[in-house]
């Protein structure tokens, strides 16, 4: 069970001279799957990395239980708080089993032997994502699904309450994405994780989230349930896109049908609620 | 059933542990084994016997100069000089990821070479201070190729092309003073372009072996960390290793050893940037690379000096011999790069 309390307070970050997050707040609820969407170079990733101390922030505080995160041991924090990024390395013909063990590293110190406790976290970790039956092979030679859920077992042998991921289904099929986004909420239904994810299909967002936020230039544009947040004014503001927000028959939660400027033959016009062969405009 | 595949996990690690004994057992063996062959084979054949007891020091008659001054120093050397040269060169590949990341291709060679032929021909230094200078040389370029290719963060094909750059600058150097100082005999200038353990004394192992128990321990005392950055700068981090403490330490380690190397035997040519991955493929599935690059350092300068003593037609400095054979493998990479597309 989890129970730590995540909060970022005013908090401004970027790279070099460009800041990126211009004093964003906020709280991610303990124990909650969190999603963080949002138009490219709004800070999503910025956000990941700074709360996980890859960037030191410029102003205000990321805090873990009301600590600050960037004064705290790294290996603590690491005990509490994993991060997948986006593109991590396998090291050349290591195997599943090898790669998943080292998330063991913030339990373990040069001298200490490797313990039970170790094993099984690892056990489980490869249990969890269905991974056990690769343990002994190269992860180079694995599936892009297959490996997104050895890098998933990684981050789970660390077992930390709060797990971040960044991106966690880009270049998967639609199948493996799925596959990916089941698995995370099954850890968090199981184990109580506390789930930060970015995610790009606004869609899938507001299937798996409980939580979902949506960030503009640097800041929280609005944040709360899925049918708070995913709506057409939302995705208009955030996104600068015309659409139109129905209800998933299948999850019931709010699903985002966008609008070009091409194929537009079943538009509903707003006045009759007819489809209307005329083009939408803004 | 949980207890069936917990024992399947145990087993795996032991496993693993138990091949990279094997490794490093095999690699030793074959390290002493060279040793001892160049110890007793060379112009003419000693009996093993003999050679161990010109080790114990007793007196025996002629083997007591071959072994004990012509061999038994030169092999002592080489085994240093390539545990420095394979453990300093991997721990930059391992730390930038990047098999072209090594020292002797970045100019931290070239740099350590530049300082220490500087005080001996310029400043007529010898000793443990040439060691100090070339050190402080090379940590001074390491800091300068990482400078100059730092923008947001370094990216390791940018360093790579700045320090080779910067690695020709220093040739040109090494070359300029070699040219000015005429008293200079041919085979020590051949010494400071290729590196060569002919000449070699043992008095000069002892600060090597120091510098490479400081170093070398500093390094492995941060084996865990360096083995977390083969996980990217972001995962390793997310794991608890503070990423900029690390690389700082395993940049003044890798150095010290490669500079305290370079003063003493030369730049012997690609041993760095052989060691590792040579090491890797014997590796093979992940384990650490850091003393089988070591190891195989060792076993890399033995076997090439051997070859260029004794079994080609005239003899040759050792770094003549591991630039012929390095060279190809620095074409493959290119090549491979080339075809990849960029991203070295």
């Amino acid at each position: 069970m989890t129970d730590h309390l995540l909060v970022a307070s005013g908090l401004s970050a970027g790279y070099d001279n460009t800041e990126i997050l211009h004093g964003l707040d906020l709280t991610v609820p303990p124990g909650k799957i969190t999603v963080i969407v949002g138009a490219n170079a709004c800070g999503k990733s910025t956000f990941l990395r700074t709360i996980s101390r890859l960037i030191v922030p410029t102003a205000g505080q990321a805090l873990l239980d009301g600590k600050s995160i960037h004064r705290m041991p790294s290996r603590d924090l690491a005990r509490t708080l994993g991060l997948l990024p986006q593109s991590p390395i396998a090291p050349e013909g290591i195997t599943v089993a090898d790669l998943v063990s080292r998330g063991r590293h913030p339990h373990q110190s040069l001298f200490s032997r490797w313990t039970r406790q170790d094993d099984e976290a690892v056990d489980s970790a490869l249990s969890a994502t269905k991974t056990f039956d690769l343990a002994e092979r190269p992860v180079d030679e694995l599936s892009g699904g297959q490996r997104q859920r050895v890098w998933i077992a990684m981050a789970l042998a660390q077992q930390t309450d709060i797990l971040l991921l960044d991106e966690p289904t880009t270049f998967l099929d639609i199948n493996h994405q799925i596959e990916v986004l089941d698995l995370l909420t099954d850890l968090n239904h199981t184990r109580g994780t506390t789930v930060v994810m970015v995610l790009h299909d606004l869609n899938l967002a507001a299937r798996y989230a409980d939580h979902l936020v949506a960030l503009a230039s640097g800041r929280v544009h609005i944040s709360g349930t899925p049918e708070e947040v995913l709506t057409e004014e939302t995705v208009r503001q955030v996104f600068g896109l015309e659409n139109r927000v129905i209800t998933d028959p299948i999850s019931g939660r709010p699903i985002m049908l966008p609008i070009g400027r091409h194929r537009m033959a079943a538009v509903i016009d707003d006045e009759t609620g007819r489809p209307s062969q005329q083009e939408k405009r803004a | 059933m949980q207890n069936a595949t917990i024992d399947v996990v145990i087993a795996n690690r032991r496993e693993r542990v138990r091949r990279y004994a094997v490794v490093l057992a095999g690699l030793l063996a074959l390290v002493v084994a060279i040793f001892a062959v160049t110890l007793s084979i060379g112009k003419t054949i000693t009996p093993p016997g003999e050679v161990l007891r010109v080790l114990l020091g007793e007196p025996v008659p002629g083997a007591d100069f071959s072994v004990g001054q012509l061999r038994l120093p030169r092999a002592v050397m080489s085994v240093l000089a390539g545990l420095c040269f394979g453990l300093g060169g991997v721990a930059f590949q391992v730390m930038l990821r990047n098999p072209l990341a090594s020292p002797d291709i970045i100019g931290i060679t070239s740099g350590a070479g530049a300082a220490a032929v500087f005080a001996i021909v310029v400043l007529s230094m010898s000793g443990p201070m040439v060691s100090v200078f070339a050190i402080v040389a090379g940590l001074g370029v390491a800091m300068l190729v990482y400078g100059l290719s730092f923008r947001n963060g370094v990216a390791g094909t940018r360093l790579i092309l700045v320090g080779i750059g910067v690695s020709a600058m220093l040739q040109s150097v090494i070359a300029y003073i070699l040219q000015s100082a005429p008293a200079w005999s041919l085979q020590e200038a051949m010494r400071w372009l290729t590196g060569s353990v002919n000449g070699a004394q043992l008095d000069q192992a002892l600060p090597l072996l120091s510098a490479l128990l400081v170093f070398g321990g500093l390094l492995l005392s941060r084996s865990r960390d360096l083995d977390a950055l083969r996980l990217g700068d972001d995962m390793a981090a997310a794991l608890g290793t503070r990423v900029a403490q690390t690389r700082m330490l395993v940049i003044i380690a890798a150095v010290g050893l490669i500079a305290s190397a370079t003063a003493a035997t030369g730049p012997i040519a690609f041993v760095a940037f052989l060691s590792g991955p040579i090491a890797g493929r014997i590796v093979k599935n992940g384990g650490s690379p850091l003393i089988p690059s070591a190891l195989t350092g060792a076993a890399l300068v033995l076997a090439a000096d051997y070859i260029g003593q004794h079994l080609l037609p005239g003899r040759y400095p050792v770094g003549v011999v591991t630039g012929a054979l390095g060279a190809p493998y620095l074409i493959y990479l290119i090549i491979r790069v080339n075809r990849i597309g960029g991203t070295l």
